[in-house]
């Protein structure tokens, strides 16, 4: 039995059959292939050498248009050695005659050729990272073209990889995927979002386990806990199966609170909504008794396909939502991601740290036809029902009005040629920098709403990368500093009567739930998943003692002790949803 | 032509950073188009004239001496061709 701890990402426990997916950097076994599939084997092959191709001649165009004829040329010898006939002979000579798995054939004979130039004594010495290049790039396509068999997977296992793809993970088949488990990832990745919307269990962010395991070898996945257990004995499997028995429990009594409202037990209303990523979400979120969708990410259609999306893939996204909403609010957050995942032509320049970078509202202000084709697509899509557009990370009030601007601009082309949409469609703006925050007071008059992100405004406050396990820990909800952001927040909003809701990960988790409420939190927008449990909490506390909570919290000066105090509160108030 | 001829005649590596990956492509490109088996001879090493990979194994330097040997039945035609390129320094052709 062997017991590896990750990053939770996505909750829930799960038993099943190991998949295991080899992955680039990964070493390559020495397998073999039967002699009658040599023939495939081959094909497969050939079709890994073309799509490199491909890949090269891309880069080579990409390259040349940037940087003229003369960089390009690189890539021309690239060409020419991956189409090299004796390489091209050896490789099919390995797979014929040694019947070595084309994988292997790759590895083998390419580090073969890395190896000499490696020993020689001059610049061809560097043409060995070509070779590495090449190599790592038709593993990439063999390997992929194993990938693809996780769309045909037709019993249920439990995937584990050196990593997933966001698309990878989107296109994963919920009847049969019981849940997976990477390597590589961070929490707040879009893997771990995407898991989280599928409700997959997920664990993250495990370091090198997979020499450790086999295919159908049996494991456990602990969502809640980020735990992985390979090879468990009979004993932590029946324990296992018990928990799971549990959470079943626990499920069908919060399935009964469906129908009733999160309101307090002194009466208070709290709108309490739901955090999506796929239209299909918006379907968890109704049957679990919600008030709206909070959070509509739009990344997924810029990141699931090839192309960039056009009007009609954004509004028959939107149009979906909506429509399944029946009239309660859904507010579409615009594109929220760094330039470094999109496929734009024009590539930037590497960016040393993209989290400063250009990004979300600043991205889209860069690239108005995309910024414009987004936006009518939303303007359309509130014809059918409450429409709400949140901007992204503004920082500054020329930001905010800029972005204004453009939705004026699309409004009026839009009235131009008659095409139905609501001229009062509510604007708001995320607040996920400490600057936002401390100008608030400017930005409300601005706003129709606001909401606070508060999974970037504690990286940006605590200037901590979460995905950098030297410095995780000190990612903290409970940091003293956020709670004076958050409250000083929820005040400016409260004076000035805009609605404001948090809708980070902070929302989500009821150990907050009763800060939040006392700070002067009426709207919470959480995952599908969470739905329950924090109607729950809201419909088993007061908002007066919530005050209580909050006003001492504030007092706190270190991180530790905030969270030990709202542990203890959660515990003595909840006992009964968090068992 | 039933008995294939071998011809050969030496060349000099003329370029500054040697018979590096762009020149060895414009070898093997050139040696493609011709049916004889071309081969670059060094002194202590042959390599396939095709074969990009095989011609960066030499390492041949900027004054390297090399001989190309063609045998088949454009052996003459071919050993000219690529000739002609050590002789013009893989500058563009005319």
């Amino acid at each position: 039995m062997l017991k590896l701890q990750g990053i939770a990402v996505s909750p829930g426990v799960t038993i099943g059959e190991a998949l295991v997916l080899d992955s680039e950097g990964f070493r390559i076994p020495r397998r073999f292939v039967e002699r009658s599939a040599v023939d495939t084997e081959l094909e497969r092959l050939a079709n890994a050498v073309a799509e490199t191709a491909r890949e090269i001649e891309r880069n080579r165009d990409a390259i040349r248009a940037e940087l003229g004829e003369q960089y390009a040329a690189i890539f021309d010898a690239h060409l020419a050695m991956l189409h090299d006939e004796r390489l091209q002979g050896e490789l099919t000579s390995a797979v014929r005659d040694k019947n070595w798995w084309p994988e292997y054939a790759v590895s083998r004979t390419l580090r073969r050729y890395a190896k000499v130039f490696q020993s020689l004594d001059n610049h061809i010495a560097q043409r060995a990272h070509d070779i590495y290049d090449i190599e790592k790039s038709l593993l990439r396509n063999l390997l992929g073209q194993r990938r693809e068999t996780l769309a045909a997977i037709s019993q249920p296992v439990i995937v584990l990889a050196h990593n997933l793809t966001p698309s990878e993970t989107a296109n994963l088949d919920r009847r049969f995927v019981k849940g997976f488990a990477t390597e590589l990832g961070g929490p707040g990745s879009h893997t771990a979002i995407v898991a989280e919307g599928l409700e997959i269990p997920a664990v993250v962010g495990l370091g090198p386990f997979l020499a450790d395991v086999s295919g159908g070898e049996p494991v456990i996945l602990d969502g809640q806990q980020g735990v992985v257990i390979l090879q468990p004995d009979e004993e932590t499997i029946a324990r296992y199966k018990l928990e799971l028995e549990a959470a079943r429990t626990v499920a069908a009594k919060l399935d009964t609170l469906r129908d009733l409202p999160a309101e307090t037990l002194d009466g208070e209303r709290i709108q309490l909504t739901g955090n999506i990523e796929f239209p299909s979400e918006a379907e968890q979120c109704l049957s679990r008794g919600c008030d709206g969708i909070g959070l509509y990410r739009t990344e997924f259609l810029y990141l699931t396909s090839r192309r960039e999306p056009t009007e009609e893939d954004h509004f028959a996204a939107y149009s979906a939502v909506v429509q399944s909403m029946h009239g309660k609010p859904v507010v579409i957050r615009t594109l929220d991601l760094g330039a470094d995942k999109m496929r734009t032509e024009t590539t930037p320049e590497e960016e040393r740290n993209p989290c400063l970078g250009l990004r979300s509202i600043r991205l889209s202000l860069r690239q108005l036809p995309m910024f414009r084709t987004q936006l009518r697509a939303i303007l359309r899509a509130s014809a059918l029902g409450d429409v709400r557009v949140l901007f992204p990370l503004v920082s500054t009030i020329v930001e905010l009005r800029q972005a204004r601007l453009v939705l004026a601009d699309v409004m009026e082309d839009l009235a131009e040629h008659g095409i139905a949409f609501n001229p009062k469609m509510p604007v708001g703006m995320m607040v996920e920098t400490p600057a936002a925050v401390m100008m608030l007071d400017a930005f409300i008059k601005e706003v129709d709403f606001v909401s606070i992100g508060t999974n970037d405004l504690i990286q940006y406050t605590l200037a901590v990368d979460r995905g950098n396990k030297e410095v995780a820990d000190l990612y903290n909800a409970c940091d003293p500093a956020v709670l004076r952001l958050l409250s000083r927040s929820l005040d400016v909003a409260r004076e000035a009567g805009v609605p404001a809701n948090v809708c980070g990960q902070m929302s989500g988790s009821v150990m907050y739930t009763q800060l939040l409420l006392g700070l002067g939190l009426r709207q919470l927008s959480v995952p599908p998943s969470a739905i329950p449990e924090v109607k729950q909490a809201c419909r088993s506390v007061s908002v007066a003692d919530c005050r209580e909570i909050a006003a001492r919290a504030l007092q706190m000066d270190s991180a530790r002790e905030v969270k030990a105090f709202l542990r203890d509160q959660m515990r003595r108030r909840l006992s009964e949803t968090v068992g | 032509m039933t008995t294939p001829e071998t011809v050969s005649r030496e060349v000099v590596v003329g370029i500054e950073q040697g018979l590096h990956a762009r020149p060895a492509d414009l070898v093997a490109r050139e040696a493609r188009k011709w049916q004889s088996r071309i081969e670059l001879v060094a002194e202590r090493q042959r390599a396939d004239g095709k074969s990009i990979l095989d011609l960066l194994t030499l390492a041949a330097e900027s004054g390297t001496r090399l001989v190309v040997e063609a045998t088949g039945p454009d052996a003459r035609e071919a050993v000219e061709a690529i000739g002609g390129l050590f002789d013009r320094n893989f500058t563009e052709q005319t």
